[in-house]
C-alpha cells in the first residue's frame, strides 16, 4: 500500500516522536517537579511557608498555563533560535516543549503531594525531620503513585503537543500528517499517523497506570 | 522515691489568629509532670487538649509562657536544636500517622535514619522494637495489611526508636474498639514500667484515664480546672466539667426526678473503695426507717478498688432526712446534696 520510502518516514517520524516526547518530559519534570514541591512547601499551611515566593510562582506558572501551546510555540521562537540555533526539526521542539510543559507539570506535582496525608507529615516533624527530609524521605515516596499517574497524563499531553508542532515545521509524526496529510491531502497518510499516535497514547498511559497501580501499598 | 519533674508547663497560652480576632485555644497553662508516671489530659473535643500536646514538643509554638522537657527549654529552640530535641519525645496519634509506601520495620527503621542511624544498625533495632510490641512477624507487612491495633502497636514501635524519655499519645486509642483500646493500654503501662519512660495521655474517655494514669488534668474551655491523682478527681470532683467527663450521660439521668417533687432533696453518695462488701444503701434504709429513690448508679474498679456513685433522692419528711444524714456520717461516707439536676 506504501512504498518503502513512505514506510521509512513514519518509522523516522515515530522515532522522532519518541525522541521529542521523552526528552521534552524529562526536561519539563526537572523542572516542574521542584517547583511543583516548591509551590507545596512554601504554602501558607506548609511545612516551610514563604508567602510571597508561593504568589509570585503560582502567578508566573498561571500565566504560562495561559498561553495556548500553539501560540506559545511560535511566541517562543526567538527564545528556541537562541538556545538550538534553528527553529525547525525535533531538536528545536523540544524547547517550547519543555516551556509550555513545565508549569502544568508543576501544578499536577503540587495536586499529587497534597494529597499526602497531613498526619503523616506531622509525624514526622515529631521525629525531629527537617524540611528537605520531609520532601525526600516522606512527601515524595509517599505520593509516588500519584506522581506516576500525573506522569502518564503528562507524556499524552506533551506527545499531543508534539503533534502540533507540525504545523510550524516541527519534525516528527506531526510533521508527516501536516505535509503530507493536510497539504497534500494523503488520506491514508494523515490516517496512519493518527492511527500510530492512538497507539503511543495508549501505551504510554497503559504503562503509567499500570506501574501505579503495581507500587501502591495502600490497596492490598 | 523522690519524685522528679521531667515536664514543666509555665503560664503558656495559644492564641490561633482568625478572622475575627484572635481565637484562644489555651490560657495560663501550668503543669508538671513527673518522671516515670503515666499523665492524663482528659477534656471533650474543642477543649484544647490536642493543642496543648503539640505545644509539648513544639509542633505548635506557644503565643506565650514556657516549655521545659528534661530541663531543656523547648520553647526557646529553633531550627536544628529543636529537631534534635524532639528526637527525645515520641509521639503516637489516633489515626496512627505510618508512611503507607513503606513496611512495618521501614516505618520503625524510619525516625533512626533520619537520625543518621546506619541502615544495618537501624534494622536490628526496629527488629527488638517489634518485638517488644508484638509484631516480629508482621515486619514485611504494609500498614493497609494490618488492623488497627496492629498499626497503633507499629507507630508505638516507631516512636520509641529514638529511645525518647517522654512519650506522647494523642488520642491513641480513640480509633480503636473496646477490646484493643484495652490492649494498647497495657502495651503503654508495660513500656512506663520496664522502660522507664513518661507517658502524657491525652483522651475524652474517663474508662482510658482510669486505667492507666497516676494523674490526671482536666481540660475545659482552654484552662486546667482540675488536677490531681486520679482517684481523688474521681471521689471528688469539684467542677462541673469533672462530673461531666466522670459520668457521660449525666444530664440525661437528671431528667429522672420529675417524679419526685421538687422539694425532695438529692443527695450524691460516694463509695471509695473502703467499703467494698457492705450494702450501704440497704443498711441505711434498714437503719433510718425511711426509703430513699435511687436515680443514678455507677460503680467501676481503679486500680483495683471499686469506687462509684450513687444519687438518691431522700424523702420528704426532715426528721428522715436527718436520721439518714447522721448515719452516712457514723459510717464515714463521703457524700453531698446535688443541686438542681447536676449530678
Amino acid at each position: 500500500m506504501f512504498s518503502e520510502e513512505m514506510l521509512n518516514l513514519f518509522g523516522e517520524g515515530t522515532l522522532e516522536t519518541f525522541y521529542m516526547v521523552l526528552t521534552s518530559t524529562l526536561l519539563a519534570y526537572l523542572i516542574g517537579l521542584p517547583l511543583g514541591v516548591l509551590l507545596v512547601v512554601s504554602d501558607k499551611d506548609g511545612i516551610h511557608p514563604m508567602p510571597i515566593i508561593n504568589r509570585v510562582l503560582g502567578v508566573i506558572i498561571n500565566l504560562l498555563r495561559s498561553a495556548p501551546f500553539l501560540i506559545l510555540l511560535v511566541a517562543l521562537t526567538p527564545v528556541t533560535r537562541a538556545i538550538v540555533g534553528t527553529t525547525l526539526g525535533s531538536t528545536a521542539t523540544i524547547v517550547p516543549l519543555v516551556i509550555g510543559s513545565a508549569p502544568f507539570i508543576a501544578r499536577m506535582v503540587e495536586s499529587s503531594i497534597k494529597e499526602v496525608d497531613r498526619g503523616v507529615i506531622e509525624a514526622a516533624q515529631s521525629m525531629g525531620a527537617s524540611t528537605m527530609q520531609i520532601v525526600l524521605r516522606v512527601m515524595l515516596p509517599e505520593a509516588k503513585p500519584s506522581l506516576l499517574v500525573g506522569a502518564a497524563i503528562a507524556i499524552t499531553t506533551i506527545l499531543g503537543y508534539s503533534a502540533m508542532a507540525g504545523f510550524v515545521g516541527g519534525g516528527g509524526l506531526g510533521t508527516i500528517a501536516v505535509n503530507y496529510g493536510v497539504y497534500r491531502y494523503q488520506t491514508d497518510v494523515m490516517l496512519v499517523t493518527l492511527a500510530m499516535l492512538v497507539i503511543i497514547v495508549q501505551l504510554f498511559q497503559e504503562l503509567g497506570m499500570r506501574i501505579a497501580t503495581r507500587i501502591d501499598k495502600r490497596r492490598k | 522515691m523522690e519524685e522528679r519533674e521531667i515536664i514543666r508547663i509555665e503560664g503558656l497560652t495559644k492564641r490561633f489568629p482568625g478572622k475575627d480576632g484572635d481565637v484562644v485555644a489555651l490560657e495560663g497553662i501550668n503543669l508538671s509532670v513527673n518522671a516515670g508516671e503515666i499523665f492524663g489530659i482528659i477534656g471533650l473535643s474543642g477543649a484544647g487538649k490536642s493543642t496543648l500536646v503539640r505545644c509539648i514538643n513544639l509542633l505548635e509554638r506557644p503565643t506565650e509562657g514556657r516549655v521545659t522537657v528534661c530541663g531543656q527549654e523547648l520553647s526557646m529552640l529553633k531550627g536544628k536544636e529543636l529537631r534534635e530535641a524532639r528526637r527525645g519525645i515520641g509521639m503516637i496519634f489516633q489515626q496512627f500517622n505510618l508512611l503507607m509506601q513503606r513496611t512495618a520495620l521501614e516505618n520503625i527503621c524510619f525516625p533512626l535514619l533520619l537520625a543518621g542511624v546506619g541502615k544495618r544498625a537501624a534494622e536490628a533495632r526496629a527488629l527488638e522494637l517489634l518485638e517488644i510490641v508484638g509484631l516480629s512477624e508482621k515486619r514485611n507487612a504494609y500498614p493497609a495489611q494490618l488492623s488497627g491495633g496492629q498499626k497503633q502497636r507499629v507507630a508505638i514501635a516507631r516512636a520509641l526508636a529514638n529511645e525518647p524519655k517522654v512519650l506522647l499519645c494523642d488520642e491513641a486509642t480513640s480509633a480503636l474498639d473496646p477490646t484493643t483500646t484495652r490492649s494498647i493500654l497495657a502495651l503503654l503501662k508495660e513500656i512506663n514500667a520496664n522502660l522507664g519512660i513518661t507517658v502524657i495521655v491525652i483522651t475524652h474517655e474517663m474508662r482510658v484515664v482510669e486505667e492507666i494514669c497516676s494523674r490526671v488534668a482536666i481540660l475545659d474551655a482552654s484552662h486546667i480546672v482540675e488536677m490531681g491523682r486520679v482517684e481523688e478527681i474521681f471521689k471528688k470532683p469539684k467542677t462541673a466539667a469533672a462530673r461531666r467527663l466522670l459520668f457521660p450521660g449525666g444530664e440525661q439521668h437528671a431528667e429522672i426526678p420529675a417524679f419526685g417533687t421538687k422539694s425532695q432533696r438529692m443527695l450524691r453518695i460516694v463509695f471509695d473503695g473502703m467499703t467494698p462488701f457492705e450494702p450501704v444503701i440497704a443498711n441505711m434504709v434498714l437503719a433510718c426507717g425511711a426509703p430513699v429513690n435511687i436515680l443514678f448508679a455507677n460503680t467501676r474498679a481503679i486500680e483495683g478498688k471499686t469506687v462509684g456513685q450513687m444519687v438518691v433522692q431522700l424523702p420528704e419528711a426532715q426528721d428522715a432526712v436527718s436520721r439518714i444524714e447522721a448515719y452516712l456520717n457514723t459510717q464515714n461516707v463521703h457524700y453531698e446534696e446535688v443541686a438542681d439536676h447536676v449530678f
